[in-house]
Formats: structure tokens, sequence, C-alpha cells
């Protein structure tokens, strides 16, 4: 049965706008992302709202629901009660396009950044073989459909815009993890990931993990696997030890970071 | 021909609220701080208590205590023997094992998370603005040698052995041969749950296997890492229940040694 329900949707561009007020009606089995075509559909013409596959796998339609950063289309009506008044805002780290619709740019520029699959130079196309539990690290991961809410949730950015150059983000530092992990990567990332993307300013609150829609532990399971990498890379005696004596095979060497190029200042 | 004017730059929603959530976000950080203040406060009365920490007849010493190395020791709560005189009141008597059992649990993985958000509110919940004007996370002294917790893991290796001895010392009777108390089966169950919580710790998933890039090369650390991986999953339980059962211990072995509850015994 259906209902009238009150939403709050901020409205603006460039940053300045301002929460409006409407009812707009809710059927049986009906996700905000529904209810949010409808009310662009009846009442607000010009609703800016990016969204593409409705069905959680294209990561476009991340928003904030009642301060809660969700995907439009995994979000039920029904876990809200008929009287409630829903609020719908953009998410909160990255600059506003207009209304709901967000410029994630940055996260393409941290993506570009990271030195990419970097496989043993002699193994030759066709030669690669990997066993499952090998890949099965790395496969959680690509579970990643890029809807950038643990981006937008990550407080080191999100409360301190200041942070944006030193730190890439849950999602890209679950992507230095991945490669980190991967059998038959031969690349050490562990000095970037400190000091290029910034993993030290994690501080492990599992907002990230919270957030994600695909489930993917990122905190348990590449922020802190990639921590404790690090630890022993950088600030574990007993392992500068092993490796001194030869018990340890020697690291192949740091990849840089892919730093952009300078903008032109004009 | 009309010139078109330059798009505003882009900025971030101007919304001046902290937060827009519903729910009862502040609950969850509220009840950490306030379970992780009473703990602490009674652990510290009772680390400089200085009595009530060994039952003599059953062979209970609560772990707050243990290795008691001093010159104050009781006669027989001393596993380890008494290398040292008698201390100052403000020393306390487990002060070889108590200063890495507490780095060990402030450098975890769990509670760093949780009281960041109870007591540094950084953030205080997720999507609530935090009220620090700047942030440098774990990059910086102090909180850079939370990168030192396999050390404390190492350590607290050694002293939950220690905790194991002191258990199997506790199935005694008052005759010195084999037999069991309610005492016995409390310390057992903090013994099993301390081993739970100190093998289900994160650094002991990246060193037993978690530090590999081919699982397929090392099937004995690949098994173990999965055993532990599925323990780390309850690593947060594990960590509240430990703090529990400690406490319970101590309580329990204090109102025992000071005469206020006799312990039942069910065998010997």
């Amino acid at each position: 049965m259906g209902y009238k329900a009150k939403f709050r949707v901020w409205r603006g561009d460039a940053g300045t706008g301002a929460l409006q007020d409407y009812e707009v009606e809710v059927n049986e089995g009906e996700v905000v992302l529904d209810v949010l075509h409808r009310l662009q559909a009846t009442q607000a013409n010009d609703l800016a709202l990016r969204w593409n596959c409705k069905a959680g796998k294209c990561g476009s339609c991340s928003m904030e629901i009642n301060g809660r950063p969700r995907l439009g289309c995994m979000t039920r009506m029904s876990v809200f009660s008929p009287s409630e008044t829903l609020t719908i805002t953009p998410m909160r780290t990255f600059p506003v396009i207009r209304d709901l619709v967000t410029d994630v740019s940055f996260n393409y520029e941290k993506a570009r950044q990271i030195p990419s699959f970097t496989p043993d130079a002699s193994v030759k196309p066709g030669e690669f073989r990997m066993m499952q539990q090998d890949v099965n690290r790395s496969q959680e991961f690509r579970k990643c459909i890029e809807c950038y809410l643990c981006q937008n949730t990550c407080h080191v950015i999100r409360d301190h815009a200041e942070n944006e150059a030193a730190f890439a983000g849950p999602r890209f530092l679950m992507r230095v993890a991945e490669l980190e992990m991967h059998p038959a990567d031969t690349a050490d990332r562990r000095d970037i990931a400190q000091e290029d993307f910034g993993l030290g300013y994690c501080n492990i609150t599992k907002c990230c993990t919270e957030v994600c829609p695909e489930h993917i532990k990122i905190t348990d399971n590449a922020l802190i696997p990639m921590k404790e990498r690090v630890a022993g890379r950088k600030y574990d005696p007993l392992v500068w030890l092993g490796s001194k004596i030869s018990r340890r095979p020697k690291s192949e060497g740091t990849p840089v970071a892919v730093r952009p190029a300078a903008k032109d200042a004009t | 021909m009309t010139q078109l004017s330059e798009a505003p730059p882009r900025t971030r929603a101007q919304i001046s609220e902290r937060t827009l959530r519903k729910d009862p976000w502040w609950r969850t950080p509220a009840v950490v701080a306030a379970l992780l203040t009473i703990w602490v406060l009674y652990a510290t009365v009772r680390v400089f208590t200085g009595h009530w920490y060994w039952v003599p007849a059953y062979h209970y010493l609560t772990p707050f205590y243990s290795p008691c190395v001093s010159g104050e020791c009781v006669p027989g709560s001393s596993s380890l023997g008494q290398w040292i005189p008698a201390l100052p009141p403000v020393i306390p008597y487990a002060f070889v094992s108590l200063p890495f059992v507490l780095g060990f649990r402030l450098s975890c993985y769990y509670y760093r998370g949780a009281y960041y958000k109870a007591f540094w509110r950084a953030p205080t919940a997720c999507a609530v603005r935090e009220p620090h004007a700047s942030y440098s996370g774990e990059t910086r002294l102090p909180l850079i040698l939370h990168n030192l917790h396999r050390f404390f893991f190492y350590v607290v290796v050694l002293i939950s052995i220690l905790n194991t001895w002191d258990m199997v010392q506790a199935f005694r009777g008052k005759d010195g041969s084999f037999g069991i108390g309610l005492g016995s089966l409390i310390m057992l169950v903090n013994v099993v749950l301390l081993w739970g919580y100190t093998l289900s710790c994160h650094s002991c998933r990246h060193i037993t296997g978690g530090r590999l890039k081919n699982f397929s090369s090392h099937p004995v650390r690949y098994w173990i890492w999965t055993k532990i991986s599925r323990l780390n999953q309850r690593h947060m339980q594990l960590a509240w229940t430990t703090l529990g059962t400690l406490m319970l211990t101590d309580l329990y072995i204090m109102l025992v040694a000071s005469g206020a509850f006799s312990d039942p015994r069910i065998f010997n």
C-alpha cells in the first residue's frame, strides 16, 4: 500500500544550496532511488541525480540518506517508518556539480598514481599459473564497484580536506594491498603505501568497511594487513636483521608513485 | 557572439549540521568509553592494592599479579622466583608483565579504533564531523609507535604461557594433589579466552601467513592463516570478553583471598 513520504533533498550547485521539502508517493517494494525518480518526474524535473544499473553494481547512485553514506538503489523504503522524514544529501567529501551529483575526479587522480601490475619480465604471456588460494585475497578487493562511499565516509579527507594530497583513501589503499598481495606481482609497494598514499593516516575506525555495499572487509583484509607489511618493512628491526643475514629474500624494489604533471599555473 | 561565462569553482556541499544521522550514533562510543573507564579504574586500584591476590590453599593467583617476582610477594605466589627486593608501593607487583599487557591492548587494532572514537572523537562515529582542526593520524609520534604492536604480541605470548602455568597450578586441592574448585574453572575459562584474544590478533595473522604472497607454496602456514583468520573475525568480541573475564577472575580471587567468600570445591 502506498503512502506519501516526506523528503528533504539538498538542492544547489557549486557548494551553495539548501534542503528543500517534498512529499512523494511511495509504493510497496520501492527503494530510495525509485522515489527520487518519481520526485524528478512529478515535482522537480531539474533534480540532478546520477544513476545507472539500479542493482547495486554500478556504484553511481551514491548519496547520503539520513546522514549515512548509502546507495540509493540498495536502500529499501521499508526500513524507514512512513512518518519519518528522509534527508537526502550529496556525498559530503566531493565537490558538488549539481544537487546530488558530485565531482568524483579526485578518485580517478588517485587511481592513476598507483603503479600498475608489475609481473616478472621473464615470464612470457600464457605462462602465468596461479592457484585459487593465492588470488582469493585480491579477488575480494576486485568486488569493488567504485561507488566511493568508503572514500566519502573516511574522516581523514571528509573532515580534513587538507589531507587530500597526502591520503589516497581506503579504496586506493585497498588497490595497493591488492597488488601487494598478488602472487604474480613482483613490486614492493610497502614504502609508497606509507609515504605516497598515506596509509599512516588511517586510524582503523572501520567506517569504510561499515558503508561498503559489497561487504568487502576493507579494514581487516586490506588496510590492517598492509599496515602490518609496512611495519615489517619500516619498523621491525628483527625483519631488518633477517634481511642482513640473508634469511629473507631481498626486496624486488619499490615502484614510484605516478605523480600527475604540474598544472599550468596560467 | 555571446561569450560563455566561466563555470564557478566546485566546492563541497555547504551543510552546517555536524551530522544528519538520526540513529543513536553516540550510544556505542559512550558505552565503550564508560566500560573502558570502569575497567581501567578497577585494574589500577587492584594492581596497587598489594594484597588479596593469592589463595594459598588452592594456589589461585590473580593474573594482575603474575608473575610476582619481588621480595614482598607472599610465599608460594612467585612461580618464577623472587629476583628483587621489596619495591616501593608505586610499582605494581607484576611490573614485569603489566607494561607489555597494557601495550598489547593499547596498540591492538580493535582497541585503537574503539578508543579513537570513544575518547579522542576522531571521529565519534562514522559520518559525524570530528571536532579537531587538523589530523595526522598515526604518522607521527606518539601514535606511530602503534607499529610496534607485534613486539607486544611476542611478549604477550610468553605471558599467556605463564598464565596457563598459573591456571594449571590452580587445579590443586589443599593437600597439593589434583583438585577442582570454582576458582580453577574460572581461571581455565579466562586462560582459554586470553589465548583466543592473543592468537586472533592481526599481527599474529600477519606473522603466521598473512605476509606471504604465495599461499600455495606454504600449505601449512596457509592452513594456520585460515584458522587464525577465522578467529580474527571474533577479535572484537574476544577483546571485550577477556576484559570481563580478567576482571571476574581477579574479583573472584580477591573475594576468596580476603575470606569474603569460600571457594566451592567440586573435587578435593
